[in-house]
């Protein structure tokens, strides 16, 4: 999402911000996993990025920037602080299950809505957001990459990790966990 | 192995993030290939799952309407407000530059018509046929002379054991006010020595540092509420010399 040429001024903010809305919501939601906490992440969102808005540069992905605004926000949350994993712990193989041999597809095919909506909320914070940038805001990698602030090549090993500790999660449940279907 | 070379690149593909020539090449072996096509077909699958239940979660009307009413709400008041507390200090900075601008260029402007004026008077007095009214070299008979004509007195330095010499002095008028002309010469050169009650306008100069200006140097100050200045064409050195003098007696 390019921004218009015009844009000085609260209106243009809110013709920009406003659309937006809802998936931050929805993405602030997935973070906090809490309604009030949620809300208020958003609130802040939105009102931290109205007071930067002079500082935005044109040119430069003003949805990227309300997502890296809204995650700043979440990290330096109490519960931001606690969930969010060290990024030492990239490459912390130990998190993930070993693959086993079952067709991915059969898996995934069984899984429900709700099983994969639990297998979300079950990852890491890092596998969650960077699973919904996307997948479900559809972000390409370079989005994602300003989102997050990580070069590109960490987005794509950290989504392919995060993939697979999904997948594993998939596993689990479709193999008599508590989320099985 | 073909398939072993496109390993790597899979979820790229169905992110979409390949290169046209990559992503045409892929797709080119996955026509033929059904270990990949199928591993594909199970990414887009996670994808697609992923998609539907990430997007779970419905903000309250009653959110929204807050989030609405604070940007629309006053959008531009608020942002103007914000503005202007931005702008205020920027605004009066801005101005005092410009104050202090426009004071300093109307300074220097007046600085330098000061000095230009001083160093006609130093001009005229010396082209004249009586450049001193009173012709002594004794600082005892120079400043008595003036008792009467100009409205202060002054001190004179004693010149002994310096290469100063006092010529003389006259009455001389600046800027409506009279003032002392003393001439006082240096290796044959001519420094004038100008001293006026200090009003703080007219006479004032805000720079006491030695000046060079219009080929002549020139030093000034204030001292026991009369302005002093020293003009002349020897070196600089030599008129803070003389100016030191002129303190010292001050």
């Amino acid at each position: 999402m390019k921004v218009p040429e015009q844009r000085a001024g609260a209106a243009s903010f809110e013709e920009l911000a406003m659309p937006l809305f809802d998936q931050l919501y929805n993405f602030a939601r997935w973070l906090t996993q809490d309604t009030a906490e949620a809300e208020d992440l958003v609130q802040e969102t939105f009102t931290k990025a109205l007071r930067g808005f002079s500082s935005f540069q044109d040119g430069t992905n003003f949805r990227a920037w309300m997502y890296r605004i809204l995650r700043n926000s979440f990290l330096s949350s109490r519960t931001g602080l606690k969930t969010m994993i060290p990024l030492d712990a990239e490459d912390d193989e130990s998190l993930l299950p070993a693959e086993n041999t079952t067709p991915e597809s059969v898996l995934i095919e069984r899984a429900d809505r709700e099983t994969v909506q639990q297998a979300l909320t079950d990852l890491p914070v890092r596998f969650r957001e960077i699973l919904l940038l996307c997948e479900v805001e559809e972000m390409s990698y370079q989005d994602i990459a300003e989102t997050l602030a990580i070069p590109v090549g960490t987005v794509m090993s950290r989504l392919f990790r995060a993939r697979k500790a999904l997948r594993n999660l998939l596993r689990q449940a479709a193999s008599g966990g508590k989320h099985g279907v | 192995m073909a398939c072993e070379q496109w390993r790597g690149r899979l979820d790229a593909y169905v992110d979409g993030e390949l290169r046209e020539a990559e992503d045409s090449a892929l797709g080119a072996h996955l026509r033929g290939c059904s270990a990949c096509s199928s591993d594909i077909l199970e990414r887009v699958q996670l994808k697609r799952s992923v998609k539907a239940a990430g997007k779970r979660y419905a903000a309250s009307a009653e959110l929204r309407g807050r989030i609405a009413k604070s940007m629309g709400g006053r959008p531009r008041r608020e942002s103007g407000w914000f503005w202007k507390i931005l702008a205020l200090p920027a605004l009066s900075l801005l101005i005092l530059s410009i104050a202090v601008n426009i004071y300093t260029g109307r300074e220097s402007v007046r600085r330098e018509r000061v000095y230009s004026e001083l160093a006609d008077l130093h001009v005229a007095a010396l082209a004249s046929a009586t450049p001193v009214d009173v012709v002594s070299t004794d600082r005892h008979t120079v400043k008595p002379w003036f008792q009467g004509k100009i409205p202060f007195s002054f001190n004179l330095p004693e010149l002994q054991g310096t290469e100063f010499t006092l010529l003389g002095g006259r009455v001389t008028y600046f800027a409506q006010t009279p003032g002392a002309h003393l001439i006082y010469q240096l290796r044959k050169h001519d420094i004038s020595v100008f001293i006026f009650q200090d009003r703080g306008e007219a006479t004032a100069s805000p720079s006491s540092a030695p000046v060079h200006a219009v080929s002549f140097n020139l030093e000034n100050w204030t001292q026991n509420g009369l302005r002093y200045f020293v003009v002349g064409d020897v070196g600089a050195e030599d008129i803070q010399a003389l100016s030191k003098l002129l303190r010292d007696a001050g």
